[in-house]
């Protein structure tokens, strides 16, 4: 099993912190793991991405020209990434500002409006793990119990106290995802 | 190499490096921040060995001090290191050719963006004639390894260390900006303890640290105004660089042994072409990858050998083409040396460099 997943979206919701804790997930649940961030002038106001591969086999390039999975938060993030999934592959929107619905029919697409439901119920900061609830409901590669012991990793022990807070917003992803008929 | 705990960490490749020196018993870092390899220096002072080994860390006033505070810790024989990126690394030229000079140890990491100048802060490979040809003035030649992961990041640090003190010589660990930036798994090597100041008066003769009575004083110094006597240190550095030239090759052959065409790759272009030599397999292209971990020594005769059976090599590098000539001259013009490269902080894809193969190679 090898999975090459693109998170992308603006600078600040949570994207390069979601990527870590799949990887910190994938380390627990003794897979081969790579996470490259985008670190350039995107890390400083506008789209940030990260690219994560779990694989049963040595990772060779962490470098990827198409993905299996493609989760994207903005409009500049879906036009680009959309493209770049492999056919048959998956790609994971949140609908929220979007002028331009994905279009491809070649691909499982599915939309899940986190940041509306993270706005709705004051949980903004857990938006990215609204969205890895969604990513596992729809492509289980990690267990969940594994996905909460590398979140426990990723946070600093004085933010341990948010962990339950994060644990209902991956449940609340789970539910709230849903498929898209192009 | 053996390990401690076996324990297995993710990390970035920076961090590596970080936690590789502290436990290799290095005495001291002087560094000064730049994009993208920063977390050296930010890890270390976040784990405060001079808490725990007595590691100094220190952020140096710039990368001109940084590498003479290396020279003169060097001279005390300690083991000291420094990193930064390319414009600070060409800052430190003069310093590196005065450790070769003086007949220094040290560490320089180079975690390289793309350039001239200040160019971008995203990856690049385009410091490799700097590091192997002498970036800096004189007939000197620095022992140079090319991690191409964050494992080799932690063990190459220290592989980086034994070959300086082992030779004499500055020692660089050229990375570029995706394996300083990426994470991976990483299993950590062993702690050794940073030598005293008995084990150093045995291990590092050129040592200063005070002359005891009825021995001769040590002097610390690249300035020989007496031309026989400075031709007599150039031969004594190039005769220790061909021992290291017949000793330290070090290079990873993937699926070479049937190949008929080798792409050349360091680094994260050597990550690249793993995948592209993946693909090119799948199509039933026999392609083999040959990586040189030593970047100097250049695996020569590797090269040649392969040149005997093989029908062609491709480099693939972030740059405008600079190992290649290096492969050129150990293929000799036997069969075809073709070259693919992205400049700026471009990162070619595996399709890229695939492809680049089968148009530049196979037609």
């Amino acid at each position: 099993m090898t999975e090459e997943i693109i998170i992308a979206g603006f600078g600040g919701q949570g994207v390069l912190s979601m990527g870590k804790i799949l990887a910190y997930s994938g380390l627990v649940q003794g897979k081969e793991v790579s996470w490259i961030p985008s670190y350039g002038p995107e890390q400083r106001g506008g789209t940030a991405n990260v690219t994560v591969i779990l694989s049963d086999e040595r990772i060779s390039s962490p470098v990827l020209n198409t993905y299996d999975t493609a989760i994207t938060l903005n409009q500049p993030s879906l036009d680009r990434f959309e493209n770049l999934v492999k056919p048959g592959g998956t790609l994971i929107f949140d609908g929220n500002g979007l002028s331009k619905m994905p279009s491809r029919k070649d691909i499982n697409i599915y939309q899940i409006n986190a940041t509306e439901y993270s706005i709705a119920h004051n949980v903004t900061k857990a938006m990215n793990m609204i969205i890895l609830g969604g990513l596992l409901k729809v492509k289980p590669i990690i267990e969940v119990d594994n996905v909460l012991l590398g979140l426990k990793k990723t946070l600093p022990e004085r933010h341990h106290h948010l962990l339950p807070m994060n644990e209902q917003a991956i449940k609340a992803g789970m539910e709230l995802i849903q498929v898209f008929t192009v | 190499m053996k390990k401690d705990s076996e324990e297995i960490m993710l990390m970035k490749g920076n961090e590596a490096i970080a936690h590789a020196a502290i436990r290799c018993g290095c005495d001291g870092y002087f560094g000064y921040p730049i994009t993208p390899q920063s977390e050296v220096m930010e890890t270390l002072m976040e784990l405060e060995p001079w808490n725990t080994t007595g590691m100094v860390v220190l952020q140096a006033e710039s990368e001109v001090a940084s590498i003479n505070m290396v020279y003169g810790a060097a001279g005390c024989g300690k083991k000291a290191m420094t990193s930064s990126s390319s414009p600070g690394v060409s800052l430190m030229q003069e310093g590196i050719s005065y450790m070769a000079g003086a007949e220094l140890p040290g560490v320089i990491v180079n975690v390289m963006r793309g350039g001239p100048g200040l160019g971008t802060i995203q990856p690049s490979q385009a410091d490799y004639f700097q590091a192997v040809k002498g970036g800096g003035h004189g007939d000197y030649k620095m022992p140079t390894l090319a991690p191409a992961s964050v494992q080799e990041m932690a063990d190459l640090t220290v592989l980086a260390f034994d070959l300086a003190f082992k030779y004499r010589t500055p020692t660089m660990l050229l990375a570029d900006g995706i394996i300083g930036q990426m994470m991976e798994k990483v299993v950590l090597p062993p702690y050794q303890s940073r030598l005293t100041e008995d084990e150093i008066r045995v291990k590092c003769p050129w040592a200063t640290l005070g002359k005891p009575h009825g021995k001769k004083p040590n002097y610390i110094t690249s300035l020989e105004l007496l031309s026989e006597d400075m031709e007599n240190l150039n031969k004594r550095l190039q005769a220790r660089y061909r021992i290291l030239e017949k000793e330290e090759v070090r290079f990873e052959e993937i699926a070479c042994e049937d190949a008929d065409y080798v792409f050349v790759a360091f680094g994260i272009s050597a990550r690249v072409c793993q995948k592209a030599v993946e693909i090119a397999r799948s199509e039933g292209i026999k392609a083999g990858l040959l990586r040189p971990i030593t970047l100097y020594p250049f695996p020569v005769e590797k090269i040649k050998e392969l040149s005997n059976r093989v029908k062609g090599f491709i480099s693939v590098e972030l740059s405008a083409g600079q190992m290649v000539e290096d492969v050129r001259l150990a293929v000799n013009g036997k069969v075809p040396v073709e070259f693919y490269g992205r400049m700026g902080g471009v990162v070619p894809s595996p399709n890229e460099a695939f492809n680049a193969l089968k148009d530049k190679l196979i037609q």
